[in-house]
């Protein structure tokens, strides 16, 4: 990147530099012996232009919206227009959640998130015994498509994108959302919205596992395929790194295993002959922000530059929009403290100017009083406001990409990525990621990862601020929290018992037969589930057949 | 060895947060302790189930999805009702302070929210077990 003559005298100024900080080192040593990110990649004291000579700008580097994507997705990026700020919400009932999404809208929020309970998201109705204690907790209760239309009711589906966070039922979910909009008059070819759809990242980090691996992994190639003529501008699958980073991963782990677990998804669909130019538009993915705010920076360009390369070398790609890795971004939630929760609107600040400099396409932030209960109206005002702040006061949305060309930045983003590629050859070698978590081998790197962030704030090495230095007592009890008590429960099975009374049992009936017969088979299986729902099929139902086909997945316990 | 503490860490109901859950238990074992974690899922009647069998002095659970309540009451009450309350309950998680009170009411020994260090819990866990067996 630099001629050999200026790199010359770089390298004699870095002599001449190393001399001096020797000497100022023997009076004054530095805080620590060895610095590193919040991952553990180790740093350099200085960056110059000699840690970056081996990059090719042109070719390493390049332009925004243009392989291999490092600056971003698109040409203008935020000059254009700002990414979409997006909250995940929901919580009790579709009524309640109904109406937070709707005072989001009204203050500016651009895209829904929904969050379901935790029985939706394992395709069990609210009276199910597994349900109990769990319906409405960390999201809405979603039974059927009666509740679907109250949870969007008054909310044109024609003009907000919707992201649901469901993954091993998300076929069932997404036909629930084609069906309020057909009802609506909307054609489903006109909805833009993402599911998650991620079963690889349920096993491996996140738990909200059903089926096992085979049949699930048809589920997703059957969603790729359906979407891709009835559905075309969703977003199929939302290949979620978030949760490995949540679960304790390190930076280098997020990309490498996510970006492991997209390749899984396109081996599973090409074999289905489809074709990634086509349905590679439609992957998108889903990273973390966490504290490390350069490292974070750095991560995001790495993720873009090494899918790129996945897409047009491994698998041919040629379609530019196929070859780009774009991504939601939410902060971090185990950085969160519940000690003097005031201050996690600071961090929430800092990830959303790492997430917005590393060029996400939408963004959550967290509430300040997330590591308590589920966050109050008031503080989702602040976490939405702290985006607006970033975009519209802080300037960085007038640059594309403005952290290229940093000597720290740029190496950072080749450790990374190079780190990623390591990983990922070794996933390789064990024979792919679905090979990989039967052995346990992203679940123990990622546990080791925890362990070791837990023992560093332990030892007093890693500083959380009101944690374990800067602490205050401080008397918290008047923050008011967001509960949800039992009697959501309660209604919630009512309102069930009262619905499959006031439906046609009969075509519900045949309509689950018709899903068993599709499931034992080859066909695909979204035509089958949207029949189910628009005849009020239950969430439960529909998945209790397909367990019955599939059977259950059982953990691989690794610790 | 006779005298290493036996504890079982579980996850009942569906959440799947289990980093919190798997660092204890390292950290148990890391202090000594016989470790016997459950991995995800778990009803009432699987830990219990779990804890008689395995001679446990302890059960810890971990919850962050909000059911702490019911998850307490349903375990502690089935420790009663198969003589095994002298089982120590103790557990940690997205726990709102106000609620603890509750739980200890309901039988918790102590709660370990957010933030705690896992010397913390390894140091009440072996007073509370040495208390029992004195």
């Amino acid at each position: 990147m630099f001629e050999d003559k200026q790199l010359e005298e770089i390298k004699a100024g870095k002599e001449r530099f190393k001399a001096s900080v020797d000497k100022t080192l023997a009076k004054n040593p530095e805080r620590k012996e060895k610095f590193t990110t919040s991952g553990g990649i180790p740093l350099e004291r200085l960056y110059t232009p000699d840690d970056i000579n081996c990059l090719d700008y042109a070719k390493d580097i390049g332009f925004p919206g243009e392989y291999p994507y490092v600056r971003g997705v698109q040409p203008t990026m935020f000059r254009g227009r700002f990414w979409t700020m997006r909250m995940y919400a929901g919580f009790a009932t579709a009524k309640a959640s109904n109406e937070r999404y709707r005072q989001l809208l009204a203050s500016g929020g651009t895209g829904l998130s929904v969050a379901f309970d935790l029985p939706t998201q394992i395709g069990y109705d609210s009276d199910h015994p597994m349900a109990k204690g769990e319906v409405g907790k960390v999201g809405v209760a979603i039974d059927s498509l009666a509740d679907m239309e109250i949870l969007f009711g008054g909310i044109d589906l024609s003009k907000v994108t919707t992201s649901m966070t469901i993954n091993a039922p998300a076929g069932v979910l997404l036909a629930m959302y084609i069906a309020v909009a057909e009802k609506n008059g909307i054609n489903p070819e006109s909805l833009g919205g993402t599911i998650q759809n991620d079963i690889l990242k349920e096993y491996i980090a996140r738990g909200t596992y059903i089926f096992p691996p085979k049949p699930s992994m048809r589920l997703i190639t059957d969603i790729f395929e359906f979407c891709g003529t009835k559905v075309p501008k969703w977003n199929t699958i939302s290949i979620s790194g978030y949760h490995i980073r949540e679960a304790g991963s390190t930076a280098i782990q997020e990309v490498a295993f996510t970006l492991a677990d997209g390749i899984a998804y396109v081996d599973a669909a090409i074999k289905k002959g489809q074709d990634p130019n086509v349905f590679g538009k439609r992957l998108s993915f889903f990273f973390n922000s966490h504290n490390d705010f350069i490292e974070e920076v750095a991560k995001f360009r790495a993720a873009r530059k090494v899918w790129a390369r996945i897409m047009k070398e491994r698998f041919g790609v040629t379609e530019k929009s196929a070859q780009m890795l774009r991504f939601h971004t939410q902060t971090a939630g185990c950085t969160l403290t519940a000690q003097q929760p005031m201050n996690n609107i600071v961090r929430v600040a800092i990830q959303t100017m790492a997430a917005v400099s590393g060029g996400t396409q939408s963004l959550h932030t967290n509430s300040l009083d997330e590591a308590l209960a589920l966050p109050s109206d008031e503080s989702v005002r602040v976490a939405l406001c702290t985006q607006q702040i970033v975009a519209n006061e802080s300037g960085i949305t007038n640059f594309v990409d403005p952290f290229a060309g940093s000597y720290a930045v740029e190496s950072l983003t080749k450790q990374i990525e190079d780190g990623a590629w390591e990983y990922i050859k070794k996933i390789d070698d064990l024979g792919g990621m679905l090979a990989a978590i039967e052995r346990g081998y992203p679940q123990q790197h990622i546990q080791d990862s925890a362990y070791d962030y837990q023992r560093s704030i332990e030892s007093g090495d890693r500083i959380v601020v009101g944690v374990n230095k800067y602490h205050i007592e401080e008397d918290d009890s008047a923050r008011k929290l967001l509960r949800v008590d039992e009697t959501v429960g309660k209604n919630q099975e009512a309102e069930l018992r009262k619905m499959r009374e006031g439906r046609d049992n009969v075509k519900v009936k045949d309509t689950l037969e018709d899903i068993r017969k599709a499931a034992q088979g080859e066909e695909n299986l979204m035509p089958k589930i949207l029949d189910a729902v628009r005849v009020y099929a239950t969430e439960g139902e529909i998945c209790g057949v397909l367990r019955e086909v599939f059977g259950e997945y059982k953990e691989n316990v690794v610790l | 060895m006779a005298d290493k503490i036996r504890v079982v860490v579980a996850k009942p109901g569906l959440d799947g947060h289990d980093r919190g859950a798997k660092v204890i238990a390292r950290a148990f074992r890391d202090a000594g302790m016989e470790v016997i974690y459950t991995g995800l899922r778990q009803t009432p009647e699987q830990i219990v189930e779990t804890a008689i069998q395995e001679d446990a002095d302890a059960i810890g659970i971990s919850i962050l999805s909000g059911a702490h309540e019911h998850y307490f009451k349903a375990i502690e009450d089935l420790l009663k009702e198969k003589n095994a309350a002298d089982i120590i309950l103790f557990g940690g998680g997205v726990i709102p302070e106000s609620d603890i009170p509750r739980l200890v009411e309901i039988g918790a020994g102590a709660i370990f929210g957010p933030g705690t260090t896992t010397t913390t819990c390894i140091d009440w866990l072996k007073a509370e077990v040495a208390k029992k067996k004195k």
